[in-house]
């Protein structure tokens, strides 16, 4: 029974990094049409940012969050103008090779500047480990829960309630319409990937704390498609549905079917979900219906 | 019998709200399809925009709105003003600012947002933020209908609300001028009159200027004060509307109606009209 809850609590940690990369990852979908395989990028440069603020400039750690998220924004801002808004009405494809060579480019200056080997955080969240119960968690774990779940849940009051939110779905539905009420488009684009490079590197920051930085965090950003499939590409509520499930399964077939297997089975998981979906249900558990009156 | 487009037939004495000189409008560098459109909307009036599939009407919306810029169109000759001010060339988020709101065609509501929330988006360039609650309750009292349906999904609104959300949704924005591109594309003859009578109490009653878009001639000079009539690319025939619905060639290709008053059968007029078309 310990077990099987240590296992649960792992896994819902992990599945809300997967929402919370997931959460931008359709906010780019919905507002742009556009597949974005750099999420686990944008993760990786807030994880590593941070670190080296904190390490390497002793920067107290929430100051240097701070630092990094605004970093974040001017960086997915400006990776939209540059990369992304030259593509404005190219094929899928293009757009898709786009991002998959922003991915790669990325990865590639990353590694440059922080090599390969795994970096630590110092230690942030105490030591003492918390008993729940007959479970010990360590509260690194529990923290990263609790900062996910606020954030889903502020991000999802926001998009429900204020007005930039209401603008920012409306772009989503009908640009051109959009457009005529004098809501720049180009703005809500330029905001929405702010938003995603900010949740993603708030993930890679909580990770960061749990396992340590390496450049194979990355990996996070491939995880994403099983999360969005199941949850359905363009639904918010999907991507944090999505990201949990993905992550307790992950962590249950690590737990149980790993040791009978001799491991591997964790890593194919996901991606057998995402075959499975695909084939029963394409527009996932929540994906838009395309509204037909009859 | 007036002769057809001999530049201005009548003329308006007072400044026009929004002025159309000449405009030349080109999609893709390479699609004429505006040739020297001009027109003139004085403040406070009705101006309906009347012409054939293909004419150009909505192209004219959409470059008085700015939204061809989002299509390859430009202005390329010619120019437009409002208030007084060059416009042409503009964003559309600028010239929504200036007081300029087009409805588009084909309604082009948020189909995934709910009815009030649609009408919060239409009050995005709003300053005034605190009056917006009670230009809801405005929308409701034209269009009673909404209020029942506010929490409703916008896409499953039959497609006469959604023709009300649509218009209301720009009433939010609180418009100097509203253009409307064919308020009654696919509704019932009923739905049409009371939409129609509704948009002359917002002309009235809210005093915006209003240049509507119309296939359907007989209800949109039916509250119109002044008329246009258009063919590729370009003003044919305009007037007061009481003279232009004396107008033979009117009476005929747009009203439907003959000589003595009849209504045409639907396929006659078309036949006829390939024939004879203003400008050949
Ligand atoms: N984006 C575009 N690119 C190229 N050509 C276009 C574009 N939009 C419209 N046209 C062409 O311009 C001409 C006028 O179109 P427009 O939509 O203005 O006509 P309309 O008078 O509104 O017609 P309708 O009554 O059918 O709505 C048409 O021949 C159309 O094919
Ligand atoms: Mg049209």
């Amino acid at each position: 029974m310990t077990f099987f809850l240590q296992i649960i609590i792992t896994g819902l940690v992990v599945g809300a990094v997967y929402a919370l990369v997931a959460f931008g990852f359709v906010l780019i979908y919905k507002s742009s049409d556009v597949i974005n395989f750099a999420q686990g990028e944008f993760l990786l440069v807030g994880a590593y940012v941070a670190l080296s603020l904190v390490v390497f400039y002793q920067v107290p750690f929430l100051a240097a969050v701070a630092l990094t998220l605004t970093m974040c924004v001017l960086l997915g801002v400006v990776v939209e103008r540059l990369v992304l808004r030259p593509f404005i009405g190219e094929r899928v494809i293009s757009v898709i090779m786009a991002t998959l060579g922003l991915s790669l480019l990325m990865r590639g200056i990353i590694q440059m500047i922080w090599g390969t080997e795994t970096r630590v955080y110092p230690a942030i969240f105490p030591d003492a480990p918390v008993r729940l119960g007959e479970v010990v968690v360590s509260q690194v774990y529990l923290w990263s829960l609790g900062v996910a779940l606020v954030l889903l849940a502020v991000f999802t009051v926001f998009f429900k309630y204020s007005s930039t939110g209401i603008v920012m779905r409306a772009a989503a539905d009908d640009q051109a319409a959009a457009q005529s009420m004098g809501i720049s488009v180009k703005r809500i684009i330029a905001i929405t990937w702010a938003i995603a490079a900010v949740v993603a590197a708030i993930g890679g920051v909580l990770l960061g704390n749990i396992n340590g930085v390496n450049p194979s965090l990355a990996y996070i950003g491939l995880m994403v498609l099983p999360v969005v499939i199941l949850g359905g590409l363009d639904s918010v509520p999907g991507a944090i549905v999505g990201g949990f499930t993905i992550g307790l399964l992950e962590s249950l077939a690590g737990g149980y079917l790993d040791p009978l297997f001799g491991g591997g089975v964790k890593e194919v998981v996901p991606f057998v979900v995402l075959l499975v979906v695909l084939m029963v249900r394409p527009y996932g558990l929540f994906g838009k219906e395309i509204i037909e009156r009859v | 019998m007036l002769p057809p487009s001999r530049g201005r037939l009548f003329s308006w004495g007072a400044v026009g709200l929004l002025v159309l000189n000449n405009v030349e409008v080109i999609y893709d560098h390479v699609i004429l399809v505006l040739k020297g459109m001009s027109l003139v909307v004085p403040e406070g009036k009705i101006v309906a925009l009347l012409g054939s599939n293909g004419a150009g009407k909505t192209t004219t919306l959409k470059a008085i709105s700015g939204l061809l810029k989002s299509e390859k169109g430009q202005v390329t000759d010619g120019f437009i003003e409002f208030n007084g001010e060059r416009i042409s060339g503009l964003e559309p988020e600028i010239i929504v600012r200036k007081g300029i709101f087009q409805v588009m065609e084909g309604r082009r509501v948020f189909e995934h947002l709910s009815v009030e929330e649609n009408l919060i988006a239409g009050a995005y360039t709003r300053r005034d933020r605190k009056n917006i609650r009670a230009d809801i309750e405005l929308v409701y009292g034209y269009f009673p209908r909404l209020r029942d349906l506010r929490h409703r999904t916008a896409g499953y609104l039959s497609g006469g609300e959604q023709q009300m959300l649509a218009i209301g949704r720009g009433l939010m924005a609180r418009p100097r001028l509203m253009l409307l591109d064919e308020p009654s594309l696919g509704l019932a003859p009923l739905l049409v009159q009371e939409i129609f009578r509704i948009i002359k109490r917002i002309n009235q009653e809210q005093g915006a200027t209003i240049l509507v878009v119309e296939q359907n001639a007989n209800v949109a000079l039916g509250i119109a004060d002044y008329g246009y009539i258009m063919e590729g690319g370009k003003i044919v025939l305009e007037g007061e509307v009481d003279r232009l619905v004396d107008n033979e060639d009117v009476r005929e290709f747009y009203l439907g109606l003959s000589d003595v008053g009849k209504r045409k059968s639907y396929r006659n007029v078309k036949h006829y009209k390939r024939r004879k078309r203003w400008l050949s």
